[in-house]
C-alpha cells in the first residue's frame, strides 16, 4: 500500500475513533473498548475495500457489512457519518430518545446499515444469508462481518460455521476482532475460543490470522478472501480501546463512558495523533 | 362426520407453497432437516433451487432467513412449532420481528395432536410467547380451504408472520367458496346465549359442540377465529354485547394464547360478560394417539359444551 493512502486510512480510523468517544461521552454510556479496537477494519472496509454506493445505500448489488458485535456501535456510526450516510452531528445524539442511532444497530432508523444486530451470534448468521442471496441470484457481491471474540462463544456463529461452507459461500468474510477481553475478563479465563482459527480451519473456512491494526495486512487478508474459493474468517488481533491510552488494554473499558476528565485526555490524544498524521 | 374429508393443514401449506412458487420467483423456503414432516419437501422437489435446508440448526436458520428477507426475498422459514417458536424465539424476535422483515414462518406440528412423540415435541405455547412480538401477526387456520388461503394472505402481506399448522389430518370445514382475510374472524353460525370462539381443529368441535348445545336448547353462535394477532376485537366484543358469554376455545395453554387475547378485549373494554377458557390447562402433554389425546385434554365438543353452560352459569 503506498504510504498516502494508508496515512489517509489512518486519518480516518482516527476520526472514527474520535467519534466513538465524542458519542460515548454525549451519551454517558455505550461501548468505546471494542468499537476502538475494530476501527481499522472498519475505515479499510469502508473507505477502500466495500462497493457501495452513499447516494442509493440499498442498492441490490452492493456489498454489505453486518456488524455482528452490534455493541461496537459507535464505530459504525463514526464511520458511516465519515462516509457521508449522514451529519457527523448526528453522533452527539447517541442512544438519546428519538434518535436514528440506537445503542446497537438498527436497520430502520439509521441510514447505512444493513441488519439490526445486538444480540450476539445473529448478525453472523443473517450475514450468510445475505451472501447466499447473492449465490442464489448470481450476484457478485461480497458480504463481510465483524464478529466479537468473546462473541464467539455462543453457540449460533458454531451453526453458521457450519452453514457457510455447506452453501460455498465463497462471497463471506467473518472478521473476528481479537482483542482478547470480554465484560468479566479475559476471553480464555471466561470460556476459551481458543484456537480460534483452527476451529474455522476446522468447519471448512480459509482462515487468515493478522494484526487488525495494520492495514497492509487487513489488505492482504481481504484480498486473499477472494480468491480463496471458500468463506474466509480473519482473527485479527487487536488492542480493546486502542488509541486512547488510558483505554488500551483494560477490561473496564468494555461498556463505559468516558467522564469529563477523561473525555478531554482522549480527545487530547486522538487530536494530537490525528495532527502529527497531518504533518 | 365419518364420510368428512379430512387433510393435515402441514399439507395445505407445503402445496400451496408449490403452488406459489411458479408464480412468485423471489419466494424462497428454509427447513431445519424437518422437510419430509413439515412437507417443504415438496417444494425441494419442485424448486430445489429455492429450497435451503439448514440443517439442525433452528437459530441460524431464522437468521439466514432474516439476511435473505433483507435482500428483497419472501421467505418461509419452516420447522416444528416447538423449535420455530422455542428454540429460535430469540432469532425470531431480533433478527425478525424488530426489523420487521418479510419472514413467514410455517410451524408445523403444533400442540397436543402432535401425538406419540409426546411432550417434549408438543408445543402448546407458540401463540403465547410470539403473541408477545411486535410487528408479528399469527394466523392459526381451523382446516385446508383456510389454511391454503392464510399462506396466500401472508404471501399478500409485508413483514413477519407465524403460521400455525397441524400434523392430524383435520376435518374440512369450508368450502371453496370460503373467504379469508388476516384480522378478520368469521362468525359460522349465529345463536344468543353464548359464543364459542374457536381458533385452529378445534373450529369443527366448536361446530359440533354447537349441534350438541341446540339439543338442550342452548343457543349458540361460533365464530372462527384464526388470527390471533391482531385479534378482531370488533368480532369480540359485538359477540360479548350479543351472547353475554365467551367460550374461548384452542389447542394451546389456556395461558396467553387466543383465551388470554379474547379476555383481554372484553375486560378492557368493560364488556359484560363471562369469558371461560377451554384449552390445554397448565400441564405438559404425553404420548398417545393424536385422538385420544385430544379427548384425554377435554379439546373436544364435549368439552366446549361443559365450558359453554359453565359461562352461562356466571352470567
Amino acid at each position: 500500500m503506498e504510504s498516502s493512502e494508508k496515512k489517509e486510512l489512518q486519518k480516518i480510523a482516527n476520526r472514527i475513533r474520535r467519534h466513538v468517544i465524542e458519542g460515548t461521552f454525549c451519551a454517558k454510556c455505550g461501548h468505546p473498548g471494542g468499537s476502538l479496537s475494530a476501527s481499522d477494519m472498519l475505515a479499510y472496509l469502508y473507505f477502500k475495500e466495500m462497493r457501495i454506493n452513499v447516494n442509493d445505500p440499498q442498492w441490490e448489488d452492493r456489498d454489505r457489512f453486518v456488524l455482528s458485535k452490534g455493541h461496537a456501535a459507535p464505530a459504525l456510526y463514526g464511520t458511516l457519518a465519515l462516509k457521508g450516510f449522514f451529519p457527523e452531528e448526528e453522533i452527539k445524539n447517541l442512544r438519546k430518545v428519538g434518535s436514528m442511532l440506537q445503542g446497537h444497530p438498527s436497520m430502520k432508523l439509521t441510514p447505512g446499515v444493513d441488519m439490526s444486530t445486538g444480540s450476539l451470534g445473529q448478525g453472523f448468521s443473517t450475514a450468510a444469508g445475505m451472501a447466499l442471496n447473492a449465490k442464489l441470484k448470481n450476484k457478485d457481491y461480497r458480504v463481510y462481518a465483524i464478529l466479537g471474540d468473546g462473541e464467539i462463544q455462543e453457540g449460533q456463529v458454531w451453526e453458521t460455521a457450519m452453514f457457510a461452507p455447506n452453501k460455498g459461500l465463497d462471497n463471506l468474510v467473518a472478521i473476528v476482532d481479537n482483542n482478547n477481553l470480554q465484560i468479566d475478563g479475559t476471553v480464555e479465563e471466561v470460556n476459551s475460543p481458543y484456537p480460534i482459527a483452527e476451529k474455522f480451519a476446522a468447519f471448512g473456512w480459509n482462515t487468515v490470522e493478522i494484526d487488525g491494526h495494520d492495514f497492509d495486512q487487513i489488505e492482504a487478508a481481504l484480498n486473499e478472501a477472494k480468491n480463496s474459493g471458500k468463506p474466509t474468517a480473519i482473527v485479527m488481533k487487536t488492542v480493546k480501546g486502542k488509541g486512547v491510552s488510558f483505554m488500551e488494554d483494560v477490561c473496564d473499558w468494555h461498556g463505559k463512558a468516558p467522564n469529563a476528565d477523561e473525555y478531554k485526555i482522549a480527545v487530547q490524544e486522538l487530536d494530537a495523533a490525528y495532527a502529527a498524521m497531518c504533518e | 362426520m365419518a364420510d368428512v374429508k379430512k387433510i393435515a393443514t402441514r399439507e395445505s401449506y407445503a402445496q400451496t407453497l408449490c403452488e406459489l412458487g411458479n408464480s412468485i420467483d423471489n419466494l424462497f423456503v428454509l427447513d431445519a432437516d424437518l422437510a419430509g414432516a413439515t412437507k417443504t419437501g415438496a417444494f425441494k422437489k419442485a424448486f430445489p433451487d429455492r429450497f435451503i435446508d439448514c440443517g439442525i440448526a433452528e437459530q441460524n436458520m431464522m437468521s439466514i432467513a432474516a439476511g435473505l428477507a433483507s435482500c428483497g426475498n419472501i421467505v418461509f422459514a419452516s420447522s416444528f412449532a416447538m423449535f420455530a417458536s422455542g428454540r429460535a424465539f430469540e432469532q425470531v424476535r431480533n433478527s425478525i420481528c424488530y426489523p420487521a422483515l418479510n419472514v413467514k414462518i410455517g410451524a408445523t406440528h403444533a400442540g397436543i395432536s402432535v401425538g406419540e412423540d409426546g411432550a417434549s415435541h408438543q408445543c402448546c405455547e407458540d401463540i403465547a410467547i410470539m403473541r408477545t412480538l411486535p410487528n408479528m401477526t399469527i394466523i392459526n387456520p381451523a382446516d385446508d380451504t383456510e389454511a391454503k388461503l392464510a399462506v396466500k394472505a401472508a404471501v399478500e402481506m409485508d413483514g413477519p408472520a407465524y403460521l400455525r399448522f397441524g400434523r392430524l389430518a383435520v376435518p374440512v370445514v369450508f368450502d371453496s367458496d370460503y373467504k379469508f382475510e388476516i384480522g378478520k374472524g368469521v362468525v359460522l353460525s349465529e345463536g344468543s346465549d353464548v359464543t364459542i370462539i374457536a381458533t385452529g381443529l378445534m373450529v369443527s368441535c366448536a361446530i359440533e359442540a354447537a349441534k350438541l348445545l341446540a339439543n338442550e336448547g342452548i343457543s349458540a353462535r361460533v365464530v372462527n377465529m384464526a388470527t390471533i394477532k391482531p385479534l378482531d376485537k370488533e368480532l369480540v366484543l359485538e359477540s360479548a354485547a350479543k351472547t353475554g358469554a365467551i367460550v374461548t376455545a384452542e389447542e394451546h395453554s389456556i395461558i396467553g394464547g387466543l383465551g388470554s387475547a379474547v379476555a383481554e378485549t372484553v375486560c378492557e373494554a368493560g364488556a359484560k360478560a363471562p369469558v371461560v377458557r377451554l384449552g390445554v390447562e397448565d400441564v405438559f402433554g404425553q404420548s398417545g394417539p393424536a385422538l385420544e389425546l385430544l379427548d384425554v385434554y377435554k379439546l373436544n365438543a364435549a368439552g366446549i359444551v361443559e365450558k359453554a353452560k359453565k359461562a352461562i352459569s356466571l352470567k
